[in-house]
């Protein structure tokens, strides 16, 4: 386990700030203690200190997992998000997505989010924006991209996309395996 | 031809176009619907046979013989019937006349009876006797009602025969009887015995000899006689002085049992036989029954993300059928059916609940991890009890997850990120070699590696596979890691100190004998688990004898709890100064030297120990 280099951490913090905007430093600076990033075996973990003075007592072969894994490093350095950072992405999350009851199932299959899904959407999102997956009761699904700007939604047919699919909670099931 | 025809109706005639002109409606109808209603009309030929039939006919009836008096007194006066005598030999001759129910044929029998009185008497036994019967009783009623009409003497000789074939069958099925009755099978027998009529006098549950157990194992039994065998064989032993067969010894009786269950329930018979120590033979059955099913599937609330009574509406919108677990669980709930998969839902899937078995949830509870506490998980796959003291912290303090195997640490990951716990470290180490990595924990949960023979219903495998070999090697296991796992305790925490041992198994060597073996070798004492149902623990067993704080140890039984076997002890770590295996031999001495190291080592903590 070592801590992030600052190539590392730029491109991370780069790409969750597509979701959450400024506030990543809410995640670092929290009321009960210190948080911080730690990278094992190309994952990127997030965990409080405590637990980091603990972990250190483990040898690296036998270290499975540190508080949450956040998203992994690919071979060529750049940052994918796992569905794992949800929890922590959901409640900063500028721009959010909606989804109908009907449309929530082929979301947690992997499918893209169509028009005919949509069911509400926050306003002046651009093209190409990271969004946060909610279905209508308000439970976090996964994250996406947005594929039109909120008013191109309104007049765009109902069987193109709105949303690219990046990661739904279906994924625990699916791929159990990559989550480690 | 000449004359019937017509010259004033021309009917074209011949192959020609004409012909064959449709002639209207009326005549062409005529053609296919004949009137039949009147009667024939027959042709000159036809008179005559017709003649000729009635003359044959009236022939017939005038060549019948006259019955009864030619004279004027026909209308009145009756024949007598011929009265039979018993001793003459013309009677049997006369009998077989009996036989025969139409009068008319009278007159041929008297043929008959010439040719028979040269031929002498044939007939065999049977007829003989029935016939004789019927003799006295038809002479009786002969004289009594000569008036009966044909029909009425045939249905009494009906009556007769049917009496006389009776009385043959009685004879023949008490003849029967005695010949089987030492071949009949004891479930027959047995039957008798079940049915409470003639409890004492009936007939009783008999031990098969020697040959017919022979037989049984070339031919192919039915399980239902099983089944009925192994009831009635329990009966017998529940009232061994007043039906047992005498001569017959307790051991032979229990011998056929263990057979007849191992064949009936698919157990080898080691299993069988720690079954029968374990189990008084009433409640045996029972708990092999409940082995063959499942027991009801359970969710354990997920109360970081959400709260029993939300998750409870959210699932029942969704078509799921669902109640509380029991008052001993806040958390709990139990799954009659449901129209979606449990393991799909989308609320699944947020994390706001976990599959977890009922009994899974008792080590935990019985642990009952306080806030910002380090606790250890010696076994922690596939992760349900780890996230369990998760919420029960509050995601304060560290969980340390380890296991052994490192494919099911996947299942571990997996569930931690999916119920949004944040406090866990996941390490993959050999639990033995815990105390060297990290020491110094407030709580410990070992849910120990075991046999499995809690959760046959889970897994039927258990049932064959498991022999001594496997038990023993398991128990040495358990050992080795409930001592890792006590060393791990630091038993100076101020708010714990604690270790919970578990198993899924119900063996004793494996529960029992492996506490008492911690409680001889580690400053440790037994509490009170904190639940207040299940069986409480052996503190004897057969030739073995424990420590007696072992009846604060809980068992759980599928039969009597409705969820899997289990077995949950809740230890107190108090010193932690390991004794030296020479101070370890013999519950006398290990009590004095704890009382001395009391005195001695005085880094125990301010509290106050009850022994």
């Amino acid at each position: 386990m070592r801590p992030l280099t600052e190539e590392e951490t730029k491109t991370m913090f780069e790409k969750l700030s597509k979701y959450i905007g400024e506030n990543i430093k809410l995640l670092v600076d929290r009321p009960d203690g210190t948080y911080c990033f730690r990278l094992h075996n190309d994952r990127v973990y997030y965990m409080s200190e405590k637990i980091l003075k603990l972990a250190t007592n483990i040898s690296r072969d036998k270290l499975i997992s540190v508080g949450t894994c956040f998203g992994k490093f690919t071979k060529t350095k750049k940052f994918r998000l796992h569905i794992t950072a949800l929890d922590f992405l959901a409640p900063y999350a500028k721009f959010k997505v909606w989804v109908k009851p009907g449309a929530e199932q082929s979301f947690l299959y992997g499918n893209h989010v169509l028009k005919s899904g949509l069911g509400r959407i926050t306003e002046n999102t651009m093209q190409y924006q990271g969004v946060v997956v909610y279905s209508m009761a308000d439970v976090p699904l996964g994250f996406g991209v947005a594929a039109k700007t909120t008013q191109e939604c309104r007049r765009v047919d109902p069987m193109s996309i709105v949303v690219f699919h990046q990661a739904d909670v279906g994924e625990f099931i699916r791929s159990e395996d990559t989550l480690t | 031809m000449g004359r019937k025809l017509d010259p004033t109706n021309k009917v074209k005639r011949g192959p020609g176009k004409k012909a064959r002109k449709q002639q209207g409606a009326e005549t062409e109808l005529a053609k296919f619907l004949t009137d039949e209603t009147g009667p024939k009309r027959l042709s000159s030929r036809g008179r005559k046979r017709a003649a000729k039939r009635i003359q044959k006919s009236a022939e017939v009836t005038e060549k019948q013989p006259k019955k009864g008096f030619t004279d004027e007194n026909s209308k009145w006066l009756k024949p007598a019937k011929r009265k039979r005598k018993v001793d003459e030999p013309e009677n049997e001759d006369d009998s077989n006349e009996h036989w025969e129910e139409e009068d008319e044929e009278e007159e041929e029998e008297q043929e008959l009876l010439q040719k028979k009185k040269d031929q002498g008497k044939k007939s065999g036994k049977l007829a003989e006797k029935e016939v004789e019967e019927e003799d006295e009783e038809e002479e009786e009623d002969d004289d009594d009602e000569e008036m009966l009409l044909p029909i009425e003497r045939a249905a009494k000789k009906d009556k007769k025969l049917k009496e006389a074939l009776d009385l043959e069958s009685d004879e023949d099925d008490d003849e029967e009887e005695d010949d089987e009755e030492e071949q009949k099978s004891d479930a027959e027998m047995d039957e008798d015995d079940t049915i409470q009529t003639n409890t004492d006098e009936g007939e009783r549950f008999r031990l098969p000899g020697a040959e017919e157990s022979e037989m049984e194992g070339v031919t192919p039994l039915d399980l239902k006689s099983i089944h009925q065998r192994i009831k009635d064989n329990i009966d017998v032993l529940c009232n061994f002085s007043t039906k047992r067969e005498p001569g017959k010894d307790r051991t032979e009786y229990i011998s056929l049992l263990k057979k007849d269950l191992c064949t009936y329930y698919s157990y080898n018979s080691f299993l069988m036989e720690k079954f029968m120590d374990l189990f008084p033979l009433s409640e045996l059955v029972d708990f092999l029954e409940a082995n063959e099913i499942h027991r009801p599937v359970t969710i354990r609330t997920n109360t970081l993300k959400t709260r029993r009574r939300d998750l409870a509406q959210a699932l029942i919108n969704r078509g799921v059928n669902l109640d509380p677990l029991g008052k001993w669980s806040k958390v709990g709930l139990v799954i009659y059916d449901s129209s979606v998969p449990i393991g799909a839902t989308p609320e699944y899937l947020a994390g706001q609940y976990m599959l977890q078995g009922a009994s899974s949830f008792l080590p935990v509870m019985a642990l009952s991890p306080q806030e910002g506490e380090l606790v250890l998980d010696m076994s922690s796959a596939p992760g349900g009890k780890t996230t369990y003291i998760a919420q029960l912290m509050r995601n304060t303090g560290v969980i340390v997850a380890n296991d052994a195997n490192a494919d099911r640490l996947k299942s571990v990951v997996g569930n931690i990120h999916r119920l949004g716990v944040t406090n866990t470290v996941v390490s993959n180490y050999d639990g033995r070699q815990f105390p060297k990595v990290m020491g110094g924990f407030d709580r410990v949960l070992l849910d120990a590696p075991c046999s499995g023979t809690g959760v046959i219903a889970k897994d039927p495998a258990v049932k064959t596979s498991k022999d001594e070999a496997d038990i023993r090697r398991s128990a040495h296991l358990q050992k080795e890691l409930i001592l890792a796992a006590i060393d791990s305790v630091n038993a100076e925490s101020s708010t714990g100190g604690y270790l919970v041992y578990c198993t899924c198994s119900i063996t004793v060597e494996e529960n029992e004998c492996v506490v008492d073996y911690a409680l001889k070798k580690r400053n440790v004492k037994l509490v009170p688990t904190g639940l207040d149902f299940g069986t409480e623990g052996f503190t004897r067993f057969r030739e073995r004898k424990f420590h007696p704080s072992l009846k604060l140890s809980r068992r759980f039984y599928p039969h009597s709890h409705n969820m899997d076997g289990f077995f949950v002890a809740k230890l107190k770590k108090f010193s932690n100064v390991i004794p030296t295996a020479a101070a370890g031999k013999g519950n006398r001495k290990n009590k004095n030297r704890k009382s001395t190291e009391r005195e001695q080592y005085s880094a125990t903590p301010s509290q106050s120990y009850d022994f």
